[in-house]
């Protein structure tokens, strides 16, 4: 009887509220001072995750907005405060970064720990910009973690032929390059994480 | 000043024409396959022409969350100022425009209040103008207002902020397009998934039946969903016009586990 009131009191789930374009004029309001310097330069820790957003046609995007949110060296999230406000110090885990006029961005950050066994580190990478009606999650592994790669599930599951997007090479010491192809030649594999309704 | 240049071949009703196409294939498609119809906008919704060249053409790919993107970046009030809530106070003068009160509570897909978690808005002037170098809609800009703010969801997931109603605004889509007036939102869940960024829109425009990114939304319920309530019980006397709009961060559909023999996707 009571797994019957249980079942009367459901109520019916809410629906999503659609997204919408960022829009082109998010310039003045979305990016913030330190907002790619997830970890101060000057730390020994610090990495470099930087490249080029680009368009069907192969041209860079001018207008576009990336995030990145990743665990700590150990492959924790983070749960300081202080993204907006950061003291160079800390390590909030979330940077945002408005791309240039070429459509490069650039963080620093930390390179992530492996949050599992047997899967290998990543950064989760978000893509807005106009023409985005809704955002692109994709993730940033790391070229110089071969075998940790090899045995991620996510990217055994993806065509080989289109894994490479979601490497991340390294193209100077602490420096890693990771572009993205929003569409065609080379696109780059986005992840729909079962919220694509 | 020069005004904007528009694109005379492409009218309103061949990108009206395109809409319906798209809403009737979407439709007849859910029909078939005996579906609802999606919640979010279609990205390769081709009346917004911006689409054509920055929608991905290969399916998703679906993954299982690890532990980053099951929770969010944490912000507080060392990141956000309560002042920040109110667009009418940045700037010695007031700003001018119809002064309103937008709130609402968010929300996951169980009704459970998403808390302590950070709201950004920005939006155009009473005049349809954005404080950005490249809007070149020869609108006046107000020197008493910016239209960015920031919030922080209290515990029961309620925001509230007061500004200024935004104007509509014309935009290079085709010839004679207009936006519906909107406010920009900025939503983070209590996962990375939840992760939203939208428009808000205001009951009874005439533009909503024009414009090719609110149709983008091919689910009539689902767009109903981004137009606030006129709010009596928000509007406060001899002061500013109420609005209530809650919104809903659904989480993945179901606990999905990692097929045995998948196929590469």
């Amino acid at each position: 009887m009571p797994e019957q009131t249980d079942r009367t009191e459901q109520t019916t789930p809410l629906g999503q509220t659609p997204s919408q374009t960022v829009g082109p004029f998010f310039g003045y309001a979305l990016p913030y001072d330190g907002g790619p310097d997830v970890r101060a330069p000057w730390l020994p820790d610090a990495i470099r995750l930087h490249g080029a957003v680009f368009d069907g046609a192969g041209d860079p995007i001018p207008d576009a907005i990336v995030e990145i949110w990743g665990a700590d060296a150990a492959g924790r999230p983070s749960t300081e405060r202080g993204s907006f406000t950061r003291d160079q110090h800390g390590f909030t885990g979330f940077g945002r970064a408005a791309v240039d006029r070429d459509g490069h961005y650039s963080f620093t950050t930390i390179k992530p720990g492996a949050m599992r066994d047997g899967s290998a580190p990543y950064l989760l990478v978000t893509i807005f910009a106009r023409g985005v009606l809704q955002h692109l999650f994709t993730r940033a592994y790391f070229g110089d973690e071969p075998a940790a790669n090899a045995a991620d599930p996510l990217l055994a599951r993806v065509d080989p032929a289109r894994r490479g997007t979601l490497v991340a090479e390294s193209d100077a010491p602490g420096s890693y390059r990771f572009d993205v192809r929003l569409q065609g030649e080379g696109e780059t594999v986005f992840l729909d994480y079962g919220t694509e309704l | 000043m020069p005004r904007l240049a528009s694109q005379p071949d492409l009218s309103q009703r061949t990108i009206s024409d395109e809409i319906a196409d798209r809403h009737a294939l979407e439709q007849d498609a859910a029909a078939s396959e005996g579906r609802g119809l999606a919640a979010h906008p279609r990205r390769d919704f081709a009346p917004y022409r911006s689409t054509l060249l920055r929608h991905p053409t290969h399916e998703l790919v679906r993954a299982d969350p690890e532990e980053i993107e099951l929770v969010s970046p944490a912000f507080g009030h060392t990141d956000v100022a309560a002042e920040e809530a109110d667009l009418t106070i940045q700037h010695t003068g007031e700003p001018l425009g119809e002064r309103i009160i937008v709130t609402g509570r968010v929300l996951d897909g169980e009704g459970r209040p998403v808390r302590n978690q950070l709201v950004e808005i920005w939006q155009a002037n009473a005049s349809g103008r954005y404080v950005h170098k490249r809007d070149q809609h020869p609108a006046p800009l107000d020197p008493n207002f910016t239209g960015v703010g920031r919030i922080i969801t209290g515990d029961d997931g309620s925001y509230r902020l007061t500004t200024i109603k935004p104007g509509a605004y014309p935009w290079k889509n085709h010839r004679n397009a207009w936006r519906p007036a909107h406010i920009h939102f900025s939503f983070f869940g209590s996962a990375f998934t939840q992760r939203l960024i939208t428009q808000m829109y205001f009951p009874g425009d005439p533009l909503f039946a024009l414009d090719p990114i609110f149709q983008s939304i091919v689910d009539p319920a689902a767009r109903e969903r981004l137009v606030a309530a006129y709010d009596h019980d928000v509007s406060e006397p001899e002061w500013a016009i109420g609005y209530h709009w809650d919104v809903v961060l659904t989480g993945p559909k179901s606990t999905w586990m990692e097929p045995e023999d998948a196929d590469h996707a």
